[in-house]
């Protein structure tokens, strides 16, 4: 049932919002709204029961082992939560003056720092709202450093093709043409076809490093030499640099721009899709490009760098500084874990992937790259599975679903068949990860025995299996009275 | 180890079904000279007694201030339930709705949320929202160009937020796209149809259109929005959804309503919080839903016939279209957008109204008063919604800073984006305020100007 069913014409709350109405002759006639907009006419106690019952809804962390590959669904702690909203940070207005605001940006400069020392980089903005504006803001960074040096024939950005979907996209965004360049068997970028794609036309090389694929690019020296002797930089997409932390810097790979995804690594919600936050490290040729605002601390006193001492900067990419009260959180949660915490992490996402890829290979899944280590996540292939039983990736997801897990990442990256990418983060415990294998044992049983019914999953959930060809073929994307 | 379950025995275990020494072994495939680099600049842990007492430290340093400055975020109340239900963990810790079944919370909030922007800009489709209202901007002018082929320009009144101009400029000037800032009349505050007249036909590709303006003002919608369709450009609203619940939607401006409405929906129940996370809002007419950018949720029927939710016409994205993708984004704004949710349906049409009509009535209450100080005058003529421009006799920044040391912030200084508004403040009272908080506010004014 939707909110707007619940509603009764002349229904109201009455202590959230002015006790009166107030007067408003002054504003002509023709620039007023005739017709009451379609806002729900509810209770207090029907807002709260309605959305209430709907996350009941969800799978969650806080409810569900979560291993969704590429995204390190890891505890959210709720430290980090209660103190990012206390009362101070909340009501802080963002063109606030900055003595009014100096404990806040305290925090923000020291996030800079801690996450210069962590990546190896030299310089830090943490203006970016999303992965995806990170990105965006580093190809702008790579083609304004181009320019600068008068450089405008550098119209491409290689890609590999196990990169995540935003890596071409974004640099189509930024005017480039996508080159994209193949992986070899053992999962490692082709050195030989990156050789050949790189020339006079190279703008960068944007790569995901431990890849999408689980596996540490073995020659992540050689590729960077490759691709500086041609005169391109070096983009360090770092969704997965939860797997490294503290093992190896993006800085001392080579790496010249890189995005930190703080809604991964450090542990900030992900919020059923956002808010993100990808802060921007760079090396020290990249550092007059940086995107305001960012922190400095001068003379004891806070305060935000601008576009004016920075006329190089690629400029503004929110209206304000980016997701304040995201960044607070991931600022509490590398307080909470100090400098022994970090290298920590990267040691027990990598202990749990390995793990449970040596677990599921006993009980006779297929694993994508066997003679490979497992980064902070792995690849199972199911194609085999499929081509007998016709039992597909997405149906064995479902059929999680049913047992109470959610499902890993189905079909990415696409250079696989039948994958499910499975990542299952530095906080789940050695117990749950069996309980998740024996599920997977018995979704094994499941597909020898009775075919039709994995197929045919989820059997549990509230709704069956929905159908996504109705959903785009007879588009309903708003309720209407009476429908 | 701070959220690391593992005992030693359980390490053993795994180590020994791996069939590796220790940890360090499973690294063994990263080259020996990248490894290492010891961690300068991270402190120790802290315990949670420890980051508490530094993050109320903190807190404290920074304090309470009377806030007076809009310009873009806006302080309204926010019903407790609001943030309660939002940080449910179910809606906290979960990730984009990819498996539909094992997300039904968060697709149907969405596609509630969808129909609410729809309704509130008198568009036909909403999508579940972009970042923030700048780079709604700035991703619907990258559409104007996508859907109108052959004019790759957009103007943008100088009336728009300064900083959203400049995030639009940096995003699409990349893709060798125009943008043509449009000069206001300085008496009445509004763009006039006269300095678009120099644009012709078939050269631009949309016109934006803000409701209320920068300054406040009230633009003359109608008017302009039948201008960008004379010239067969489209017309992009940028309105503030709080006023939506008052003033003419952008769906109904002109003779055929503007194409696309953007915003910040930072007002709908979402803290100042210094700047973000906030979310963009974006809603377009039924022609353009294949041009729009980012998450869209849509009804459908499950195996059954039971209805719920999906998220569809995913073949616009960058997940599955890849280079070819409307845009590189790749989620919303989930949290922020379940906060508004809540947020529109505890206050209802009447409610938000009335927040509307509340925040008008003081900020005119409040001009009105401090106008009445000689020297001080209203810099606009036309109407406004919930702020407004105020010139003064003697130097803003020190009034400003007079004002801080009472603890109030009393507003936004134009002439830092203006360098022709000298003297002149930007102030804003919303519902907050209380005619007795006005009273004070003036009377420290008039100290401050003294």
């Amino acid at each position: 049932m939707l909110i707007f069913e619940h509603a009764r014409p002349g229904r109201r709350n009455y202590s959230q919002a002015p006790k009166t109405s107030a007067s408003f002759d002054d504003i002509p006639d023709h620039l007023l709204r005739k017709k009451q907009p379609l806002l729900p006419e509810v209770s207090e106690m029907d807002t709260v029961r309605h959305y209430t019952r709907l996350s009941q809804k969800n799978f969650s962390i806080d409810t569900e082992f979560y291993p969704l590959g590429s995204c390190t669904m890891k505890y959210n702690p709720r430290a980090c939560n209660a103190l990012a909203m206390l009362p101070q940070y909340l009501s802080r207005h963002p063109l606030a003056p900055e003595d009014t605001g100096q404990g806040f940006l305290a925090c923000m400069y020291e996030l800079q720092e801690i996450l210069k020392d962590v990546t190896g980089m030299a310089g830090i903005t943490l203006a970016p709202m999303a992965g995806a504006q990170g990105e965006l803001a580093g190809v702008m960074m790579i083609r304004a450093y181009h320019e600068a040096h008068g450089d405008f024939e550098r119209t491409e950005i290689i890609v590999p093709d196990a990169a995540h979907g935003t890596n071409p996209a974004t640099a189509v965004m930024c005017g480039f043409k996508v080159v994209e360049i193949p992986t070899d068997k053992e999962g490692n970028v082709d050195l030989n076809a990156l050789k050949a794609a790189v020339g006079p036309k190279t703008a960068g090389l944007m790569l995901t490093n431990p890849s999408t694929l689980g596996v540490f690019e073995e020659n992540i020296a050689e590729m960077s030499r490759v691709v500086h002797e041609a005169g391109g930089l070096l983009y360090y997409d770092g969704a997965n640099l939860n797997a490294v932390l503290g093992k190896v810097k993006p800085g001392d790979m080579g790496f010249d721009v890189i995005h930190i995804n703080l809604h991964k690594t450090f542990s900030t919600p992900h919020g059923g899709g956002g808010p993100g936050s990808a802060p921007i490290g760079v090396a020290k040729r990249l550092l007059p490009f940086m995107p305001v605002p960012f922190v400095t601390l001068e003379n004891g006193k806070y305060r935000w760098v601008t576009e004016q001492e920075r006329p190089q900067s690629i400029g503004h990419l929110s209206a304000h500084m980016g997701n304040a009260g995201v960044l607070l959180r991931a600022y509490i949660y590398v307080r909470l874990l100090g400098r022994e915490g970090m290298n920590r992490i990267a040691e027990f996402a990598t202990l749990n992937a390995n793990y449970l890829m040596a677990e599921l290979r006993k009980i006779g899944f297929e694993i994508a790259y066997p003679t490979r280590r497992a980064s902070h996540e792995f690849i199972v292939t199911m194609k085999d599975i499929k081509d007998e039983t016709g039992v597909t990736a997405m149906n064995l997801a479902k059929r999680l679903l049913d047992k109470g897990y959610h499902a890993p990442t189905t079909y990415f990256p696409i250079l696989v068949p039948e994958c499910l990418l499975i990542e299952p983060a530095e906080t789940e415990s050695k117990q749950t990860l069996d309980a998740f294998v024996t599920a997977m044992k018995e979704i094994l049983d499941e597909i020898e025995q009775q075919p039709d019914m994995v197929k045919n999953a989820p059997h549990n959930m509230p709704l069956r299996k929905l159908d996504d060809v109705k959903a785009a073929r007879e588009l309903d994307l708003c309720w209407k009275p009476g429908a | 180890m701070p959220f690391i379950p593992h005992t030693e025995e359980d390490i053993a275990e795994m180590l020994a079904s791996i069939g590796a020494d220790s940890i360090e072994a499973l690294f063994d495939e990263i080259p020996a000279d990248l490894k290492g680099g010891t961690l300068k600049e991270v402190p120790p842990g802290l315990s949670e007694m420890e980051i508490t007492r530094l993050m109320m430290e903190r807190a404290g340093q920074d304090g309470f201030y009377q806030n007076y400055i809009g310009a873009g975020a806006y302080e309204h109340h926010i019903p407790a339930a609001v943030w309660q239900i939002t940080t449910r963990g179910e809606f906290y810790s979960s990730y984009t709705p990819y498996q539909a079944e094992a997300s039904q919370g968060t697709l149907q909030l969405l596609y509630e949320y969808q129909t609410m922007m729809a309704s509130l800009t008198g568009m036909d489709v909403s999508n579940a929202s972009m970042y923030d209202g700048a780079t709604a901007l700035a991703e619907a002018a990258l559409m104007a160009v996508r859907s109108h082929k052959s004019s790759r320009r957009i103007l943008i009144p100088e009336t728009v937020h300064p900083v959203y101009r400049k995030v639009a400029r940096a995003i699409v000037s990349n893709q060798k796209i125009e943008i043509v800032e449009v000069p206001f009349d300085q008496t009445s505050g509004q763009v006039r149809l006269e300095s678009l007249d120099a644009f012709a036909t078939d050269d631009v590709a949309a016109l934006v259109i803000p409701q209320p303006n920068f300054f406040g003002v009230l633009e003359q919608v109608d008017a302009l929005t039948d201008w960008a369709h004379s010239k067969n450009a489209l017309a992009i609203g940028v309105v503030n959804p709080t006023a939506l619940a008052l003033l003419k939607p952008p769906g109904e401006w002109g003779e055929t309503g503007a194409d696309i409405a953007v915003g910040e929906g930072q007002p709908l129940g979402i803290p100042l919080s210094s700047g973000g996370p906030y979310f963009g809002f974006m809603a377009c007419k039924n022609s353009l839903i294949r041009q729009i950018p980012g998450r869209i949720i849509g009804r459908t029927n499950d195996l059954d016939g039971k209805p719920g939710f999906v998220l569809t016409l995913q073949a616009r994205e960058q997940h599955i279209r890849r280079s070819k993708a409307t845009s590189n984004i790749c989620t919303n704004q989930g949290l922020m957008v379940t906060a508004a949710t809540i947020y529109m349906s505890l206050l209802g049409p009447d409610g938000l109204r009335r927040v509307a009509t509340h925040s008008h009535a003081n900020t005119s209450s409040l001009i009105k008063k401090l106008t009445a100080i000689p020297g001080v005058e209203q810099v606009f003529s036309s109407p406004f919604f919930h702020e407004a421009a105020i010139k003064l006799p003697s130097s803003a920044a020190n009034a400003l800073a007079k004002l801080k040391q009472n603890g109030i912030l009393g507003g936004f200084n134009l002439q830092a984006h203006y360098p022709e508004l000298e003297n002149t403040l930007l102030v804003c009272a919303t519902e907050t305020k209380t005619e007795a908080d006005i009273d004070n506010y003036v009377s420290q004014f008039r100290q401050a100007l003294s």
